[in-house]
């Protein structure tokens, strides 16, 4: 009997075992040149941070927007409840604002006599795509698609910290090194040798690939990673944020995360004010029916 | 539905009336009011009406769903994100149903356990057990088929995977697979029948469910003894209101878990790929099902090796069938005369190790079969040096501290700790091969293989075993008898 439940604790140790052993591909998201972000939407009272998300909408129509669609989102989203331009307080000033972003944009219909005319988009229209289908954006991004970013968070193993992490986890310029400036070299506790980034291709160490093909050095020690051929996008200053908010590239970063995960999930926080109201009805119900139950069987031997 | 003396009395006049012409009120009295249960019941029974809540929670908010989706592969994807963003409290319906699969499971998997413990499967049980493995089965079919309506990317590689082994089967396995999948490959056709099916089963589950319930009325319930009602005053009550109230507080318990993943975590349970629409150009780097299906995906690829004429894929399909087929013919694999495990003590720990498995073969499924799982040494760097190429690989492998792990007249397979002997042997021997990782220790196939035969092992030896050589414990004279020694002893202490 003894040694069966010896056996048994050592297959629950087999199954404990394969999380460390299947790591390896990409670098682990907690680590980074800083902490990760402390989210506001996360957490059973999480809600987004409206401004950051108001930044990320602006970042994703100044760089995102000119390779990478929403094509599940309208303008109107916008401004719904939750949504990034949504005020309580004054509706009108939500709807004009909406109005406002749809109008900057034309889309192309066939008008009644059959010829296609370009009217400016209203709130009811979807965000414009940049490419006209999959292969005119293959074609332009050198046979890779950019994303679609309707959903990007939920479609990331890591949501918002990875999508996060990508985007400030390629080196800097100034780390490249050797005669065409595409070199890598890594000295560190665990990878010596060089990585060469192939043409038209970018490495970040949280990106899922395989890097051994390019490196020089034990191949048991490959940099964590893989290429991507989005080049890096964020700089300081990349954009010059309407609310005068300081433009870093951890901001943008930031900012752009949050915009896409209410992007992916913009009834979140609907989502979590119910959700407490259904748990402390259920836990008061719970209760009530509980000592119904006692009173019930109180005098039944069982 | 019921196997005993009806307690229903007509009340007015219009009840009479219906009574005599159809006597539907008399069933339900007699089935969920009158109906008498042992009063030891544990909480381990409450998973039956937690299942029926989790059952009718799918059809309700599956109907719903049905208005709303577009069962087409260019706008079933999308169609699914409207329900989420514009549908009023789409979210809530979809993340109720979409979470609800996975509670049905985790309630359904329990209850079976309770089966199996209690011995719930004995006779005079054997159909209600046999009835509720179809229950099993057809749940397992609708939730494969409801996976692959969002058509993401694991929903269209998942169905892909699952519906080529069918294409297994020898002779027919082709035309079979061509007939479930609508056409040569999967597409909108497959799609359409799936949603058309994911659509029907559940009601076939509720029709099976009425036979299930049927079944073990007229039997009456197993209960934690495993022995049988002997006198109804004294043994049992009727299920309402004791049952009613008691199912009632373990529902809204189980509820609280339920709400807790659907406005808390309503895609952990999911897989990130699936949020990418489906392509079927773009195979996903780990195909996976859900969870629930995790132990039999773990069984289905153990078996590697072929059997006899039997060819290695057709072998795994067939043990994943029959890890569920064994379980009809469970009743009759099962020598011992006593039904409750509690008094078998050699076999309730057989079946602590049988749980163990079964949540092993899990985490096996989600594994990687090439994974580590128990390393027994460093990585090292291999070559595989021809002897044509490298005439002296041999002589320069040594004096470069290589570990030949075979070598014969045509080719050297050698090892090396560090990279700067590898280099240098690289170097020196003039090849042109590439070093490859060469990981030391135990893979997560050997130990699923392992796993499935324990598997087996469980129903088709220790079962019948156990039953012949092992010595019971007494069990009571009756459930009145042992509630009253359980609660005796305490009753001796509290009056001291």
């Amino acid at each position: 009997m003894k040694a069966f439940k010896a056996c048994l604790a050592g297959l629950a140790l087999l199954g404990l075992s394969p999380a460390a052993m299947a790591a390896g591909g990409t670098m682990p998201l907690s680590e980074g040149d800083a902490p990760l972000p402390d989210w506001p939407f996360e957490g059973v009272f999480g809600k987004f941070d409206q401004a950051s998300v108001q930044r990320g909408f602006q970042v994703y129509t100044e760089v995102c927007a000119a390779c990478h669609s929403m094509e599940l989102l309208s303008y109107r989203n916008l401004g719904e409840p939750g949504g990034p331009f949504y005020n309580a307080d004054d509706p009108e000033a939500t709807e004009a604002a909406v109005a406002e972003f749809a109008r900057q944009y034309e889309i192309t219909e066939i008008d009644d006599y059959g010829d296609e005319v370009a009217r400016p988009r209203r709130p009811a229209d979807r965000f414009p795509s940049p490419y006209p289908n999959v292969q005119a954006a293959a074609a332009a991004n050198g046979g890779a698609i950019p994303p679609d970013f309707s959903v990007i968070v939920k479609a990331r193993p890591g949501g918002a910290d990875y999508i996060y992490r990508l985007m400030t986890g390629y080196p800097s310029y100034e780390e490249f090194q050797g005669e065409y400036g595409d070199e890598l070299h890594f000295n560190d506790d665990h990878s010596h040798g060089v990585l060469t980034q192939p043409a038209g291709l970018y490495y970040n160490p949280y990106f899922p690939g395989d890097t051994s093909g390019n490196w020089d050095g034990d191949p048991r020690h490959a940099p964590a990673g893989g290429y991507l051929a989005m080049p890096p996008q964020l700089s300081d200053g990349r954009v010059d944020y309407m609310d005068g908010t300081e433009a870093t590239q951890e901001q943008i970063a930031y900012d752009i995360s949050q915009f896409l995960a209410w992007a992916s999930e913009p009834k979140m926080e609907n989502r979590k004010s119910l959700g407490l109201v259904v748990m402390i009805y259920l836990f008061f119900l719970a209760i009530l029916v509980y000592f119904s139950y006692k009173a019930i069987w109180r005098n039944v031997e069982h | 539905m019921s196997g005993h003396e009806s307690t229903y009395k007509p009340g007015t006049g219009i009840e009479k009336w219906i009574d005599a012409r159809l006597p539907i009120v008399r069933l339900v009295h007699d089935s969920f009011v009158g109906f008498p249960v042992a009063k030891n019941l544990n909480y381990w029974w409450t998973f039956g009406a937690i299942l029926a809540v989790c059952l009718v929670t799918q059809i309700i908010t599956g109907i719903v769903l049905a208005m709303h989706y577009v069962p087409h592969v260019d706008m079933a994807f999308a169609s699914v994100e409207r329900i989420m963003r514009d549908v009023e409290y789409g979210w809530l319906i979809r993340y109720i149903h979409a979470n609800g699969a996975s509670m049905f499971f985790l309630a359904v998997y329990i209850h079976m356990f309770r089966g199996l413990y209690y011995g719930s499967y004995k006779a005079p049980r054997e159909i209600s057990w046999i009835l509720g493995v179809i229950i099993y089965l057809l749940m397992m079919g609708t939730a494969f088929m409801g996976y692959v309506l969002p058509w993401g990317q694991m929903s269209l590689h998942g169905a892909s995977v699952i519906t080529n082994l069918i294409g297994a089967i020898p002779l027919v396995g082709e035309q079979i697979k061509i007939w479930l999948q609508g056409a040569p490959s999967i597409g909108n056709a497959t799609l359409n029948r799936f949603f058309s099916l994911h659509y029907l089963l559940p009601f076939m589950i509720a029709g099976v469910v009425i036979l299930h319930i049927w079944a073990f009325h007229t039997t009456g319930n197993n209960n934690p003894t495993g022995v049988d009602v002997k006198d109804e005053k004294k043994d049992t009550v009727p299920f309402h209101p004791y049952y009613t109230v008691k199912d009632g507080f373990a529902i809204i318990v189980f509820l609280m878990i339920f709400a807790g993943f659907v406005f808390y975590a309503p895609n952990v349970l999911g897989h990130a790929d699936n949020y990418i629409e489906g392509n079927p150009l773009k195979t996903p780097a780990h195909i996976v099902p859900e969870w629930y299906l995790l132990p039999f995906y773990a069984i289905l690829r153990a078996i590697t090796f072929d059997i006899g004429p039997i060819p290695a894929k057709l072998g795994g399909v067939i043990a994943m069938f029959g890890a569920i087929a064994v379980l009809f013919v469970l009743p009759w694999l099962d020598t011992s005369k006593v039904r409750s495990l509690r008094y078998r003590p050699l076999a309730r720990q057989f079946f602590l190790g049988f749980v163990a498995v079964c949540l092993l073969l899990g985490v096996a499924g989600a594994s990687n079969p090439d994974d580590i799982v128990i390393k027994t040494g460093e990585d090292t760097l291999r070559y595989e040096v021809s002897l044509e190429e490298a005439p002296e690989a041999l002589a320069v492998a040594e004096a470069h501290h290589g570990k030949i792990v075979s070598s014969n007249s045509e080719r050297v397979i050698v090892d090396f700790a560090h990279y700067e002997d590898a280099v240098e042997f690289a170097e020196a021997s003039g090849t042109t091969a590439e070093a490859t990782v060469k990981h030391h220790g135990l893979t997560w196939l050997p130990v699923a293989q392992l796993l499935t035969f324990l598997y087996f092992a469980y129903f088709l030896i220790i079962i019948p075993l156990l039953g012949l050589i092992e010595r019971p414990k007494d069990e009571p004279e009756s459930i009145a008898d042992s509630i009253h020694k359980s609660n005796g002893s305490a009753d001796a202490v509290a009056a001291e």
